[in-house]
């Protein structure tokens, strides 16, 4: 039996049931591994003996009635959450040795409930780019298309569970590195409101957008994970203190009367024509189900992506700043400690980290501050009451994920500022701090996934879940897989 | 031309709380390096900071001694710049909004009350310590590291040496009195950096100032200033211009040296910390602050004038420690009177203390004591003088009054036979002396007043001594 192909809800029915054993589904999903994983390279790490201690422990747990909803599920975890005593890389040289001493809270959570850990996945470095290119080790390959790019930042996640190579996985969401490449994939990620999942051990990247979510082969394995993920953790100063929610609470509830928004701004000329048909479809379809579509206007978004580069890159140029060689990580010595830092940070970051801790502190000095990070703020504000004032009219919003299906390996590499605009329908969200999923939504006429996004109010996950489940469990599309 | 300095202090009080001010680690000072450590004040990938809410207490506690107002709303920010004791290349710090604005603490110059604005005190954490080995390598111990550190900014408010001396003093002692900090600037638990300007005597406007660093004792921050308004008036007056720039206090040789100009300045980038969430501070909770605060050193002294009729001078020096002060009227509520319990302090037990360079806290004599020495002497059983010995004994010993007294036999003769017996002993034995009393050198009483008290080794009581050598000089006339 091919477990490896099957979603949590599967696979943690078959547990429940006694059906199978979390060995059983460890050799399987590393059998696959086996067979697709020298095409995709969604790994950093594959902690293969790790796993099979903890299928053991989910074994145990099994066995002893302490089981939890997770218990025996292979995960893959994104390379930047921190795993204790495990190589935890964020895709970089300046941190190829590193083992966190401590285990992120997630990770933590995932634990108590017995999960088993397949490996890290490969990343943009430090989570900075759209395609998984600007990883320091070696690229990820689009599962639909080997000579196209997974997405990214979070491409190692979206093509590990796009190939089968692991059940779900955790991604990180910063600017749309959760749905993009879960649009790009053909596969569900959602990235939760700002403060719902504990961000404690997440290298950070800019600590204000950055958010831990699930990427899974169907919506409601989403929606699991979250119940195992979220929740106020003291050690999280910005998590939300509000109690415990079951994301899976409206699974399977009607949409009838849903009022969902069109941001007219998000459908531009110029935009790749068989995206946009696919999303008009998915429009169509919710209203065949009952959901009403109303146009609104987001009047800001034209400032979205300027805002965030300068709002993410000069948190970034401060929170790397402690790479700096003189605790852990790459050492380059030099003749004084002003050598040292520069011949480490130039030889371990990359050249699109680079250019973001410079962009970053440039936005940050002395002179510039007030027309770039003060200003960047200001407009952060109104983007945030655009969709205040949408939400006044509408319950969800709906658009596209990217405005193109996933490019080709190399082709955006050189352009920065295209690669920067694939973000373009996903970043206002993090500005925002609103929660937004992924879902696929059909094809173009190459095969590839198209990923159609629902924005919905703060901490109504369970709503959006709701609206994706109805408009998923009416389609096809998160069904078909890859051949590889 | 006649030139005044101006002179605007910062002072960093290092915060008594147990924890640091991000994390759980120890702030005991003292330990092994890096055994104080976390991941968190370690600043290691992925983690994060939690605020200390007693550090902020603290600091609330510390703005309302000082008459500041209270931020309701105020935020962290991040001071980027590298060195290898700032793990996280940043320090987390307060910049645009800190928790107290607007205050003053009063000092006296010269029996004059002058009051010095303060601008700001904010939270922050501290950084690590740099040790530089002779081997030409360099480590860090990050003990101190995330230890809670508070800045107090004052106005440009400053105008001597000595007033900058007495208002470190002020400052020092509210913050011993509040609890809040140790006030230790040899230990580095409280640091003063100045800065420093001169202009002629008249202008409203500001020279060119320099910041002084390394200012770590309070005989320096007297010594500091005026060698830094000797170099500037003498280079003002030579018609050389001043640079801003930061200068190090070098104790050594009692100079201050360059260390980088305006130009070398960091530009810190401050930006509001993301990974905190702004401090809001209600009403109420100031309300419930203000009930924990202890009667402050101005208004202990004012109550000391009014109430025990203390001299300014006393009141003075017995509320500059606040442990002194509760010495001093503990012996005051068991019975001593207020002025007698003040002189033996000021006298007796400070010199003893500071001969022996100790705290009040680590004295071993008790109030208790001390009233029961007095006690002894009110009622005659030894004499004053023998009193500071027995005080000296007692300080030394812990043993009572009543048990040295016994011990060493010193319990005061005021049995006149016994006095008058010494001094015909005395009157036998020196002849000439009594000759020429009684040719009228009166002065000489003093001569014999002293041989008795020699020959009773102190005992006598001075007061019948003096009146039976009268007496006996008298009768053979």
């Amino acid at each position: 039996m091919e477990l490896h192909k099957l979603t949590v809800v599967q696979l943690a029915r078959m547990i429940h049931r006694g059906e199978i054993r979390a060995h059983e589904i460890i050799i399987d999903v590393f059998k696959r591994i086996q067979e697709v994983e020298g095409k995709v390279k969604a790994f950093i790490t594959l902690t293969v003996e790790k796993a099979y201690n903890m299928a053991k422990d989910a074994e145990n747990a099994v066995f002893s009635g302490k089981k939890g909803i997770l218990t025996g599920i292979p995960i893959a975890v994104k390379d930047n959450i921190c795993t204790k005593g495990i190589l935890t890389t964020c895709a970089s040289k300046i941190l190829y040795n590193f083992h966190p001493p401590y285990e992120s809270t997630v990770t933590s959570k995932l634990i108590e409930n017995k999960y088993v850990l397949i490996g890290k996945t490969n990343m943009d470095e430090f989570a900075m780019g759209s395609s998984t290119e600007n990883s320091g080790f070696h690229i990820t390959r689009n599962p639909w298309d080997l000579e196209r790019v997974p997405g990214g930042s979070s491409g190692g996640s979206a093509a590990a569970v796009a190939a089968d190579e692991c059940i779900a996985a955790l991604g990180s969401d910063t600017g749309g590195s959760i749905r993009q490449p879960a649009s790009f994939c053909g596969v569900v990620g959602l990235k939760p409101t700002y403060g719902r999942v504990s961000r404690f051990g997440l290298v950070a990247f800019a600590s204000s957008l950055d958010q831990i979510g699930p990427i899974t082969k169907c919506v409601a394995d989403s929606a699991l994970i979250m119940n195992v993920i979220a929740g106020y953790d003291p050690k999280d100063s910005t998590s939300a203190p509000i109690g415990i929610s079951d994301f899976t609470e409206y699974l399977g509830k009607d949409i009838k009367g849903f009022k969902i928004g069109i941001p007219k701004e998000y459908f531009i000329e110029g935009m790749d024509k068989e995206v946009q048909e696919r999303i008009n479809d998915a429009i169509k379809h919710l209203e065949s189900l009952g959901c009403i579509p109303i146009e609104i206007s987001l009047p800001h978004t034209e400032y979205a992506v300027a805002t965030y580069y300068i709002v993410a890159t000069s948190e970034a140029s401060s929170n790397l700043a402690r790479y700096d060689g003189v605790k852990y990580g790459l050492r380059v010595t030099g003749k004084d400690l002003l050598e040292m830092y520069m011949k480490t940070r130039s030889k371990g970051f990359g050249t699109e980290v680079k250019r973001r801790i410079m962009l970053g502190t440039y936005s940050l000095s002395a002179g510039y501050y007030d027309a770039y990070y003060k200003k960047a703020l200001q407009v952060r504000t109104l983007i945030k009451q655009d969709f205040e004032k949408a939400f006044e009219k509408v319950d969800f919003i709906v658009t596209p994920t990217a405005p193109t299906p996933a490019f080709k390996i190399g082709e955006k590499i050189d352009d920065p500022l295209q690669m920067y605009l694939s973000d373009i329908f996903t970043i206002s969200v993090n500005l925002a701090g609103l929660p937004a999923i992924s879902i696929p939504c059909g094809f173009n006429m190459k095969g590839l996934p198209i990923g159609l996004q629902i924005i919905g109010k703060p901490f109504d996950e369970a709503g959006i879940l709701q609206l994706a489940y109805a408009y998923e469990q009416s389609n096809p599309w998160h069904k078909m897989k890859p051949t590889l | 031309m006649q030139y005044e300095a101006v002179i605007g202090l910062e002072v960093h009080a290092q915060l008594l709380t147990e924890s640091k001010i991000f994390c759980s680690c120890s702030t005991q000072f003292g330990a092994e390096p890096n055994t104080q450590v976390c991941p968190v004040c370690l600043g290691m990938p992925g983690v994060l900071p939690v605020l200390n809410k007693r550090a902020v207490e603290y600091t609330i506690k510390t703005g309302l001694a000082m008459n500041c107002r209270i931020a309701p709303y105020s935020r962290f920010a991040r001071k980027n710049y590298f060195y290898p004791d700032l793990p996280k290349g940043y320090q987390i710090s307060q910049y645009e909004l800190p928790l107290c604005e607007d205050g003053y603490l009063e000092i006296i110059v010269d029996g004059e009350k002058r009051k010095i604005r303060i601008k700001r005190i904010h939270l922050e954490e501290d950084a690590g310590k740099n040790i530089h080995d002779p081997s030409g390598y360099s480590f860090v111990d990050f003990n101190r590291t995330g230890v809670p550190l508070m800045e107090i900014v004052s106005e440009p408010d400053i105008r001597s040496p000595k007033e900058a001396a007495l208002y470190m003093k002020k400052l020092r002692t509210i913050l011993r009195y509040l609890g809040v900090c140790d006030g230790n600037l040899e230990q580095g638990s409280l640091r003063c950096d100045a800065n420093v300007s001169v202009r002629p005597v008249g202008s409203t406007e500001f020279g060119v100032k320099t910041e002084i660093k390394n200012i770590n004792s309070f005989r320096f921050v007297e010594k500091a200033l005026e060698y830094e308004i000797k170099r500037q008036i003498k280079l003002l007056q030579v018609g050389e211009k001043i640079i801003q720039e930061t200068r190090l206090w070098d104790s050594q040789t009692g100079t201050t040296q360059s260390m980088r100009s305006k130009e070398e300045a960091h530009d810190y980038r401050y930006f509001p910390e993301p990974d905190l969430v702004p401090v809001i501070v209600s009403e109420e909770w100031i309300e419930k602050i203000k009930k924990t605060m202890p009667e402050l050193p101005d208004q202990k002294f004012d109550r000391f004038l009014k109430e025990y009729g203390l001299p300014e001078y006393d009141a003075q020096i017995l509320t500059e420690e606040k442990a002194l002060a509760e010495w001093f009227e503990k012996a005051v509520v068991l019975g001593g009177k207020p002025k007698e319990v003040s002189n033996w302090i000021m006298v007796e037990l400070l010199r003893l203390l500071n001969e022996d360079a100790k705290d009040i806290t680590e004295c071993k004599l008790t109030p208790q004591e001390l009233v029961e020495l007095l006690t002894l002497i009110e009622k005659g059983t030894i004499n004053r003088n023998t009193a500071k010995d027995v005080f000296e004994e007692m300080y030394k010993t812990g043993k009572s009054a009543e048990t040295i007294v016994k011990e060493k036999g010193l319990t005061q003769i005021s049995d006149s036979s016994v006095i008058i017996e010494a001094i015909r002993e005395i009157i036998a034995k020196n002849p000439k002396e009594v000759e020429r009393f009684k040719a009228g050198e009166e002065k000489l009483i003093g001569f014999f007043v002293g041989q008795v008290m020699k020959l009773t080794k102190g005992k006598a009581n001075p007061k019948l001594v003096n009146e039976l050598i009268l007496q006996e000089l008298k009768k053979g006339e």
